[in-house]
């Protein structure tokens, strides 16, 4: 059973042992409307947490996905390619860009769980 | 200072906000940008039905003369179409110039179907531009020309390829206007001037009606199975697919008409005699060619290459940079517009555009990535 936490810039990671899967809230998704393309990093790359680690392209502007979590990244979801809207659907699910090897698990300590996630955007207004 | 409480509201606000539109600052208006559908919806459902947009923030404004000849040439002297040769109830597109050749503004111009309003002619302008505009036409008319300024009207359009049979249930005369036709009547009781254009590519209609009628309109409109509200994003994203400008991003003070590639819109006359403000420019740049002009900018992969993007060629030579871009919900990908040295806006010249620092290939193409669906 994985633990989903939360960022500040609207980033979710669900860790699973040492397996990270990434994406970006529904409340972020649903905020940058219909989403038409994504870039995410490729198999092998390295990320560190807080920097930047891929694209995501709505109608209207290009925004910068940023990693909850450093490590090293295992797969990215090639389906986003042809069928980006696959965020907007189920950004929680089918809608996930990469996962990665957590290189820090102590990382997780900076991030937010659901219900302080849920207050934080609700703070946003 | 410039929070939401000194934005200006057109008379169709208080429709947006029960509609669920999510409103954005444009122009110095508080402009519905999407409704709860969405913009790639909204932008499918206008190519496929009919879409209903808000403009009333754009200026209208009529120019008032002893006779239409006095007020056609009056304009003639600032804009390079040929206004004299205008019908009754017929439209140009044209550009008003700066001395240097460069695009004030662009517009639309509308000589009234009715002899009694001889000696007027209605011009459309950009919201954000209306104040240069008007200042400017003031400051060049002569004296026994006036411009009327109309505060206190709205301007809808009703868009798409089903936009003639909802707008015939309400004024069974509109079918009979061809493309950039216009006339004056009523719509549903309530007295209206309306024209068959717009700035989708699509059929269409645009209605002018009394502020106090707007909303009446829009909900009389609205009520037709076809029709949806469509925001200004999907304008957008409409008038991107169809080849059309967007002034202060594809045109400005500094671009002509030649580089912009809108030498169809200046007179065949007027390409031979000049007189207007701004001719010198534009005759020579007629006659030997401009060193940049705008081209569609297909890029070949899926990233959307946007506004600023710079445009090399093969060789590595920097020749440009998108002026307009995104994706087009029509064609299902990136499209985008631009400026590029000549002659690499010869189609199907290849182009490379630097997104985030990455290369990606490109190609020359026509800016009209959906073929414009007028009725001629």
């Amino acid at each position: 059973m994985s633990k989903i936490y939360y960022t500040k810039e609207h980033e979710w990671v669900a860790v699973d042992g040492d397996t990270a899967t990434v994406g970006i809230t529904a409340h972020a998704a649903e905020q940058l409307g219909d989403i038409v393309f994504v870039e995410t990093p490729q198999v092998g790359d390295t990320v560190e947490q807080g920097a930047e680690s891929g694209v995501v392209e709505s109608v209207k502007a290009a925004s910068d996905v940023y990693a909850p979590v450093s490590g090293e990244v295992v797969a990215v979801n090639e389906a986003l390619e042809g069928e980006p809207g696959k965020v907007n659907e189920a950004p929680l699910g089918d809608g996930w860009f990469y996962r990665l090897k957590l290189a820090d698990p102590a990382e997780l300590d900076k991030l937010m769980d659901e219900a302080a996630y849920k207050a934080f955007v609700a703070s946003e207004g | 200072m410039s929070g939401a409480e000194d934005l200006k509201a057109t008379p169709l606000h208080a429709l947006h906000i029960r509609l669920g539109a999510r409103m954005v600052p444009f122009a110095g208006y508080d402009m519905p940008v999407q409704y709860p559908g969405g913009i790639v919806r909204e932008h499918l459902h206008t190519r496929n039905s009919a879409g209903l947009f808000d403009v009333s923030h754009m200026g209208q404004a009529w120019l008032v003369g002893p006779d239409f000849e006095t007020t056609a040439r009056a304009l003639e002297a600032l804009a390079p179409a040929d206004f004299l040769g205008l019908a009754p109830g017929q439209i140009r597109y044209s550009q008003l110039l700066n001395p240097q050749g460069g695009i004030i503004d662009d517009f639309m111009t509308t000589r009234p179907a009715d002899e009694a309003l001889d000696g007027r002619l209605m011009l459309v302008v950009n919201a954000a531009r209306k104040d240069v505009d008007y200042a400017w036409l003031r400051e060049h008319l002569p004296d026994n020309v006036t411009l009327e300024t109309e505060e206190d009207r709205a301007l809808i359009a009703l868009q798409g390829p089903k936009a003639e049979a909802v707008l015939a249930r309400h004024c069974p005369q509109a079918p009979g206007l061809s493309f950039m036709q216009a006339a004056a009547g009523e719509i549903g009781g309530m007295a209206a001037r309306y024209s068959r254009s717009g700035y989708t590519g699509e059929d269409g209609f645009e209605i002018s009606v009394a502020a106090s009628d707007a909303e009446a309109l829009a909900e009389l409109l609205l009520s037709e199975p076809e029709t949806a509200p469509i925001g200004l994003g999907a304008r957008d994203t409409l008038r991107l697919e169809a080849g059309l400008c967007l002034y202060g991003h594809d045109i400005d003070e500094t671009t002509s008409p030649v580089e912009a590639a809108l030498v169809w819109s200046i007179g065949k006359r007027r390409r031979e005699q000049g007189g207007f403000i701004g001719a010198q420019r534009v005759l020579k740049e007629l006659a030997e060619g401009t060193a940049r002009k705008r081209t569609g900018i297909a890029p070949l992969g899926r990233a959307p290459a946007r506004e600023g993007t710079e445009v090399f060629s093969e060789s590595g030579e920097k020749i440009g940079h998108v002026t307009s871009g995104g994706y087009g919900p029509t064609v299902g990908g990136p499209v985008a517009m631009g400026y590029v040295k000549t002659p690499f806006n010869r189609k199907d010249t290849p182009l490379t555009l630097r997104v985030r620092g990455k290369d990606m290939p490109a190609r020359a193409a026509s800016a009209v990535f959906v073929p414009h669906n007028y009725k001629r």
